[in-house]
């Protein structure tokens, strides 16, 4: 049986909701009751089935609408997706990857046949069926990563990695947390992250990049990462936040179940076979305070994850405008006792 | 130099004679102090094979001063802008070893780094030096317009009007810092507009 793809927006009237079986599989970010910065990269391996790691590339009900969204976004602002001109090989490997992931997967929805580098791939969801010549751009609509990447859930930056280090140097970014691609292409590790508060006084980062430049093919590796939207808004950018920027200051005790989301990032870490670039696919995943707190244990966490939240990390999350009101509504949910080890809900 | 910095913020240097027959330096007006400076621990006849072309700015200081160092060719730029073509032409046409010095304000010695690695220069094999004004070149990360000469935090983007917050984040790319809108959340709010940049 195939995915039930909802019909819904994530702007607007944001209409996206998450069916009670994709509550339960919600990635749920915290494995204890408090939250600090650590290097939390494991190898990215399957996991149980009906969880978002039963397949390496996860595909959800959210998958159509969420193409919809990022060509609304493409149609706005060319820039979210761009490749510097060495980074074309890396868009064909991207694309390889993409396609084969989906197509294993899913086969009731994506197919994909290939006749030497004459390759046909189908996607049903799209309604998409193209032949082409794999290398050759020409024979297809787009770059290859524009093409892959607008049928594939999650933002994808490619590092191209060289002295040492890893650099920016292509992308398709329109579901971000409120950083540019625009800006940040052609920045190596350290440019890109220089903003994030507290993490280069510990060493992440330097721990961080040693791990990824060794990354090997065909042993991928993955972290979590989250911060909080207001509204089920894909596309936090800082270049539309003058438009959603205001969305925070209207948090009330009586809307927080419906207006305040947990946004968590599947971040993902691919070496590919051509290019030696490593591809870093962020899937996001919002789930609303009411769909929640449906599992108690996440509720009573997040109430304490979000209440002692260090300033400057609630800062830069975005969080301190709602943060009071949040907690607030929160802790009528946490009567105190304690919660079990471990991600999942009880 | 701004106390505070953070990683993707460049990080400028003292301009010292590198070895090689073809120097270029480009700078503005206080700029031109940090090649006089440097001209004092350069070898004889350095500066025979050297090209200094200088935007001396409102002020028009300090002209004789690199006349009297006797380049090969100092030229003479009313603003960046008009420098650019020739300036294009004489990268794409180098020698490999050219030596480049850059050294004035921030927006001088970005301009000129993107032009460098556009011709396919490292930027780490220049040479730079921070003299004068604090002045930043910002982009708006909204409308995506550049605003030169950037002295107030926060401060007006001149295309699209929008109160920016102009952040330390710096891209070589663009030789911009990055502007965000500082009120976005409530536009009644208008932090005050401080010199910060002078």
């Amino acid at each position: 049986m195939g995915i039930t793809f909802r019909k819904e927006t994530f702007r607007d009237d944001y209409t996206f909701r998450n069916s009670p079986e994709h509550i339960r599989r919600f990635p749920f970010p915290f494995n204890e009751d408090a939250y600090m910065y650590a290097v939390n990269i494991e190898p990215h391996v399957v996991g149980p089935k009906g969880s978002v790691l039963e397949n390496l590339i996860d595909v959800d009900e959210h998958y159509v609408a969420e193409m919809q969204d990022r060509a609304l976004v493409l149609a706005e602002d060319p820039l979210r997706c761009q490749s510097l001109p060495h980074m074309t090989l890396a868009g064909w490997d991207l694309l390889e990857l993409l396609m084969e992931q989906q197509a294993l997967g899913y086969p009731e929805h994506f197919t994909l046949e290939r006749n030497g580098d004459r390759w046909r791939w189908i996607n049903r969801p799209l309604g998409i069926d193209d032949t082409f010549t794999f290398g050759d751009t020409a024979t297809l609509p787009y770059g290859p990563m524009e093409y892959i990447t607008r049928q594939s859930q999650g933002d994808f930056c490619i590092l191209d990695q060289r002295d040492g280090n890893l650099w920016m140097d292509a992308g398709m970014v329109t579901t971000q947390a409120d950083w540019s691609l625009d800006f940040d292409i052609g920045m190596n590790f350290f440019e890109w992250h220089a903003p994030v508060p507290l993490a280069h006084e510990k060493g992440i980062f330097t721990r961080a990049l040693k791990f990824l430049t060794n990354i090997q093919q065909g042993k991928p590796a993955r972290r979590l990462n989250w911060t909080m939207t207001i509204n089920p808004r894909l596309d936090t950018s800082p270049e539309n936040y003058h438009k959603w920027g205001p969305d925070r200051a209207t948090v009330t005790p009586e809307n927080v179940g419906q207006k305040v989301h947990l946004r968590v990032e599947l971040q993902s870490f691919w070496r590919l076979p051509r290019s030696n670039a490593i591809v870093f696919p962020i899937r996001c995943y919002l789930i609303k305070m009411d769909e929640l707190v449906t599992q108690p244990k996440w509720a009573r966490r997040l109430h304490r994850v979000i209440r002692d939240l260090p300033e400057e990390l609630a800062t830069y999350k975005g969080l301190t405008r709602y943060r009071p009101t949040l907690v607030e509504w929160l802790s009528k949910l946490d009567d105190g006792s304690p919660t079990s080890p471990g991600f999942g809900p009880d | 130099m701004a106390a505070k910095t953070i990683i993707s913020r460049p990080i400028y240097g003292t301009l010292s004679p590198q070895p090689g027959k073809h120097h270029l330096f480009i700078a503005d007006a206080e700029g031109a102090l940090a090649i006089t400076d440097m001209a004092g621990k350069a070898p004889p006849g350095f500066f025979d094979g050297a090209e200094i072309d200088f935007i001396p700015g409102p002020e028009g200081k300090h002209i004789a001063a690199l006349e009297a160092l006797k380049p090969a060719q100092l030229h003479l730029s009313p603003s960046f802008a008009s420098l650019l073509p020739r300036l294009k032409q004489t990268l794409t046409n180098a020698h490999m070893g050219l030596r480049l010095y850059l050294a004035g304000t921030e927006g001088l010695i970005g301009q000129a780094m993107q032009v460098a690695l556009e011709a396919g220069m490292d930027h780490t094999s220049m040479q730079t030096e921070h003299r004068g004004s604090l002045a930043r070149r910002m982009q708006c990360v909204h409308c995506k317009g550049i605003t030169e000469n950037v002295t107030t935090q926060p401060a007006l983007c001149s295309h699209c009007g929008l109160l920016l917050l102009v952040r330390d984040h710096y891209s070589r790319r663009l030789a911009a810092f990055q502007g965000v809108c500082i009120n976005a959340e409530d536009r009644s709010e208008i932090p005050p507009m401080e010199e910060t940049f002078p």
